[in-house]
């Protein structure tokens, strides 16, 4: 029992990081009907801001995070007027496509760069025993800071102008519009938001685990099943969701060899994709 | 906006029209190059063409004429691969029987699956996609009697009803070369029939298609099916000659991805873009990678290239040629 | 993805390069190793090694073969550790670059795919980096595998354990790759039949990262002792993060990662942990040709400015057997060369060489013998020590760890 409560424990923890992760892509599709393919990119793309700043130029490893919050949103705003500005309005295929060749282009510099080797940044943390277990405190560290994150994203979005624009904007572009919200920089405000939200749950992961130029992908299908239990567009949602995956991961793990869990998680996807198009956690329509 | 071929439909019959000469044309120099020409290197060269033209041709089916991406296209090749090792190395099965065992239950699979995903419009349907390949990527990869992880190898005795290894590789590449031939001649088949026009206009407008009569689930279904066909052949193919397979070759979205840069390289919907695009791109990569400084860059080069093209060219090549010389539409297809 | 880029590119290559021509008096083996991907530690020790001989042999003047002298070229590619990637290389190494002879890549995965190709076109190839013993029974006739099998990895291991806790509790953790894959199969009856009792018996993907559920199983099973792992990327992680969630375990045996220098890097997490060894410097063989195991390893460092781990002393013996076979036929026909190395019994500085010959077991290595080796501290520094077999140890094995 013990055993089943600690991973629960854990799966809760490391499950509100990939919420985070996906909170930024909830938000980019929500706002824009845009599904961000270099939402992986710009997970590895904090991994390794992580890795270089702590080990090139020596930053405490929690205090890169302000750094690679706003550099992440800067690129995001870049990459929307490179890849998306042109294709807002026409076929999805289109948008698709579009960012899913900015990320080939950005793992395969990365490639280029850093091969695919394992990138490890050390970080020790004392952990907190209970019973025989020990939940390791970078984990502990980054749900906090997660929770930071995601209470300061809800502020934003209910308690500022600039967020209630982006709500407005999410909820109908050209009533907005006409209301006079400057709805094209709502947008990549928007974009450049939920790319900063990836790079930093990147961030967070790194901390805990480590990570290969590849590890995008990986986390890039997790923050979809995530969304599409936690519901299109919903960030609240998408933490929700985020934290029953992960109680999903830690709870299948005790009862079967953990080397299924990758299907199970693939399984449900599909599953839920077909019969709850919505998300299984839709409070709200998009 | 793409033009609808209408009065394509009750033409000549399909004999009768330039581009099955053309296609004819292609399986031949296939055929005959390796044989009068360099021998083994070429003929390893244009096996690989012989891959990319088949997947290339088959995703068009759903991306280029009912608009729907497929990413997760591999898991036909994969499934068809490991479905046919199989049941020759645990079975006992001749090639011939494990070929065609694969591809239909592949298809068979595939329109099953089709049925529930294909309700989903756009990135929903795309995602989708990528998570029945990985799905069943990770099933595989647990599934002991198919080796699991570590994948299934066949011994070298496998050969020998074909004549030992030496002979087997050149049958094996007139094999593909002929589902090549094959997929090309089924892209044009679907093209000029009523089918083709169906999904055309599901490609163009769904709803308005499915007002007008189209029996839209239908026949998205069954392209689905038809687009898995006779990649589940090739991989079957592909990885007998390989004797070996795993699941983390057989179920690489990267090549889904290729064949999709391919697609749109050539001119989405166009089949000769797909023909033309996989060639090209095929040389494009291998001119690359002997380079060692660049080996690492070929997705940052496919990448760049997908950008431009739906940025600025969302046409592909046979796109720009149609639009600078457009008495080749009535040749090329 | 890159395995097709890559297919693309030698297929290109192969019919826009002008075929080179072997010299008359050049040797040329081929072989690919892994520069990049996860491999790619292991492989470079591999590869070095190899190289180490090569250049031995040709500043002597090159091999001799009856009356000439054949300097030894070798043709390298990078795999990037991808299984595909290895078939279009191996194709490419006896098509175009007409190597005489192969070397395996690392890893009994990409060993056993590469097997495919060169039996294909009947080229003897040595297994450096494979031990996998499957790929034996599959008809080969021209496969030498010149380090001991998988089979044997974990058996010194088990019965060290045995002799300090004949009841001990074990659990079995390993990457689903076909070396652990059959490390793990050999290692489980023999654990049944030493009396333990098996609390878990799990694999993982190899590109796992996050082993905390799998450690929390462990700890749960109130486990005395871990075997397994897999390669050094997935074991460095896991000793890493049984050290962070204090698992507390009193014996640890992990496949490959220990033995690599590198591993020193994790500081306390390596302190006590066992590896399965094809050879460790200490080992003090005699050999009947070639260095001794201090010359080999004093031309290593020499040359590389670093200390060889078994894979090394692996990619040497590889090269030095195969010239060994060479200059006892006077002949670089590989039908004669590897019918020399079938009916070798002999020992170097990397221990004892014989291959079977039996269909079910053709080219597997059957003379070779592994040691167990243990991180312990010496004057304050993490230092490896040979700890079992009894005949081959340099210092006591430290158990229980906690």
């Amino acid at each position: 029992m013990p055993g089943i409560i600690a991973s629960v424990v854990d799966g809760v923890l490391i499950g509100s990081v990939y919420g985070l992760a996906a909170m930024g892509l909830t938000l980019i599709w929500g706002v824009m009907n845009v599904v961000n393919l270099t939402h992986g990119a710009a997970i590895v793309a904090g991994m390794f801001a992580l890795y270089l700043l702590t080990s090139a130029v020596g930053v405490p490893p929690y205090a890169t995070l302000p750094i690679i919050l706003v550099g992440s949103f800067l690129v995001g705003v870049v990459l929307y007027w490179i890849a998306v500005h042109r294709l807002i309005g026409r076929p999805h295929l289109m948008i698709l496509l579009s960012t899913f060749s900015v990320n080939l282009v950005v793992i395969g510099l990365g490639t280029a760069v850093w091969g695919t080797g394992l990138f490890n940044v050390p970080m020790s943390l004392p952990g907190v025993t209970w019973d025989r277990y020990t939940f390791s405190g970078t984990h502990i560290v980054a749900a906090g800071l997660t929770a930071l994150i995601a209470g300061s994203l809800y502020l934003f979005l209910y308690h500022t102008r600039p967020g209630k624009a982006v709500r407005a904007v999410a909820n109908n572009r050209e009533a907005a519009e006409l209301s006079g919200i400057p709805t094209t920089r709502v947008l990549s405000l928007s974009f450049g938001l939920g790319v900063a939200l990836a790079g930093v749950a990147g961030t967070l992961i790194a901390t805990m685990f480590p990570f290969t130029v590849l590890a995008g992908d990986a986390y890039q299908l997790k923050s979809f099943v995530v969304t599409a239990l936690g519901g299109l567009g919903n960030p609240a949602g998408a933490l929700a969701g985020g934290v029953a995956l992960g109680l999903i991961e830690g709870l299948a793990t005790q009862f079967m060899p953990v080397s299924w869990t990758l299907v199970i998680e693939f399984v449900l996807f599909v599953a839920v994709l077909i019969v709850f198009p919505r998300g299984v956690f839709a409070f709200r329509r998009t | 906006m793409r033009t609808v071929k209408i009065a394509e439909v009750g033409r000549a019959p399909i004999f009768r029209r330039p581009f099955f000469w053309i296609i004819a044309l292609v399986i031949v120099a296939f055929v005959v190059a390796p044989l009068v020409g360099n021998g083994v290197e070429l003929r390893e060269s244009l096996l690989l063409a012989a891959v990319y033209i088949t997947l290339a041709s088959n995703l068009n089916i759903m991306l280029g004429f009912a608009g729907y991406i497929n990413f997760g296209s591999i898991v036909f090749f994969g499934l068809g691969g490991y479905i046919c090792i199989y049941l020759i190395s645990a079975q006992g099965w001749p090639l011939a029987a494990a070929e065609f065992a694969a591809g239909v239950v592949v298809s068979l699979l595939a329109f099953v699956f089709g049925l529930g995903i294909l309700r989903l419009r756009g990135a929903f349907f795309a995602l989708a996609t990528i998570g029945i390949n990985e799905a069943v990527q990770a099933f595989v990869s647990n599934f002991e009697p198919w080796g699991g992880a570590a994948g299934l190898y066949l011994p070298t005795t496998i050969f020998a009803p074909l004549g030992g290894p030496m002979r087997a590789l050149w049958i094996i590449y007139f094999l593909l070369v002929a589902v090549m031939g094959a997929s090309l001649y089924l892209s044009f088949a679907i093209k000029i029939s009523k089918f083709g026009l169906g999904l055309m206009a599901i490609g163009q407008n769904e709803d308005a298609a499915v007002v007008l009569g189209v029996p839209a689930p239908l026949y998205k279904a069954i392209a689905y099916s038809l687009s898995a066909f006779l990649p589940s052949i090739a991989g079957g193919l592909y990885f007998f000659k390989s004797a070996f397979i795993q699941p983390s070759d057989a179920f690489d979205l990267g090549l889904s991805t290729e064949a999709m840069v391919v697609v749109m390289l050539g001119g989405r919907g166009t089949i000769t873009g797909a023909a033309i695009g996989a060639y090209l791109y095929e040389e494009l990569c291998g001119w690359l990678l002997t380079s060692q400084t660049f080996s690492n860059f070929q997705l940052v080069v496919s990448g760049m290239l997908l950008l431009i093209i739906v940025l600025f060219v969302p046409g592909g090549l046979i796109g720009w040629i149609y639009s600078r010389w457009p008495w080749t539409k009535a040749i090329l297809e | 993805m890159r395995k097709l880029y890559l297919l693309a590119a030698v297929a290109a290559a192969l019919i826009a390069a002008p075929a080179f021509a072997a010299d008359d008096d050049t040797l040329t083996i081929g072989m690919t190793l892994s520069q990049t991907g996860p491999l790619n530690i292991d492989s470079l020790a591999q590869q070095r090694g190899a190289e180490l001989w090569r250049d031995e042999v040709n500043d002597a003047g090159g091999l001799k073969v009856g009356n000439k002298q054949y300097k030894i070229r070798f043709v390298t590619y990078d795999d990037q550790s991808q299984g595909a990637r290895v078939q279009q290389l191996y194709t490419r190494l006896i098509v175009q670059d007409k190597a005489q002879f192969l070397f395996s890549p690392y890893s009994s995965g990409l060993c056993a795919t590469a097997a495919v190709i060169t039996e294909q076109y009947g080229k003897p190839m040595l297994i450096a980096g494979g031990s996998e013993p499957k790929t034996y029974a599959l008809g080969n006739k021209y496969l030498v595998q010149v380090l001991s099998s998988a089979d044997h990895y974990l058996t010194g291991s088990i019965n060290a354990l045995e002799s300090k806790a004949p009841h001990a509790k074990v659990a079995l953790v390993y990457s689903d790759n076909p070396f652990s894959k059959a490390v793990a199969t050999a290692a489980r009856e023999q654990a049944k039949e030493s009396g333990f009792s098996i609390v878990l018996d799990e694999s993982y993907a190899p590109s796992t990262t996050d082993f905390s559920p799998i450690i929390n199983k462990i700890i749960s099973g109130s486990t005395d002792a871990l075997l397994g792992g897999g390669y050094y990327t997935d074991g460095a992680t896991l000793a890493r993060q049984i050290y962070d969630q204090k698992a507390n375990l009193k014996y640890i045996s992990l496949l490959v990662a220990p033995d690599s220098p590198e591993f020193a890097s994790l500081g306390p997490a390596a302190y006590g942990i066992t590896v399965p060894s094809q050879w460790e410097i200490q080992a003090a063989y005699k050999p009947q040709f070639g260095p001794t195991g201090p010359q080999f390893v004093k031309a290593f460092v020499a040359k590389f400015n670093a200390a060889p781990d078994y894979h090394s002393a692996i990619g040497y013996a590889t090269g030095l057997l195969l010239q060994h076979a060479i200059e006892q036929t006077g002949s670089i026909d590989p039908d004669k060369v590897v019918a020399a190395l079938n009916s070798m019994d002999v020992t170097t500085f990397f221990g004892r060489f014989k291959i079977a010959t039996d269909p079910g077991h053709h080219g597997l290595q059957i003379g070779h013998e592994m040691v167990l080796a243990q991180w312990q501290k010496k004057n304050g520094q993490l230092e490896r020590e040979v700890v079992w077999p009894a005949a081959a140890k340099t210092a006591d094995l430290l158990y229980p760890l906690h």
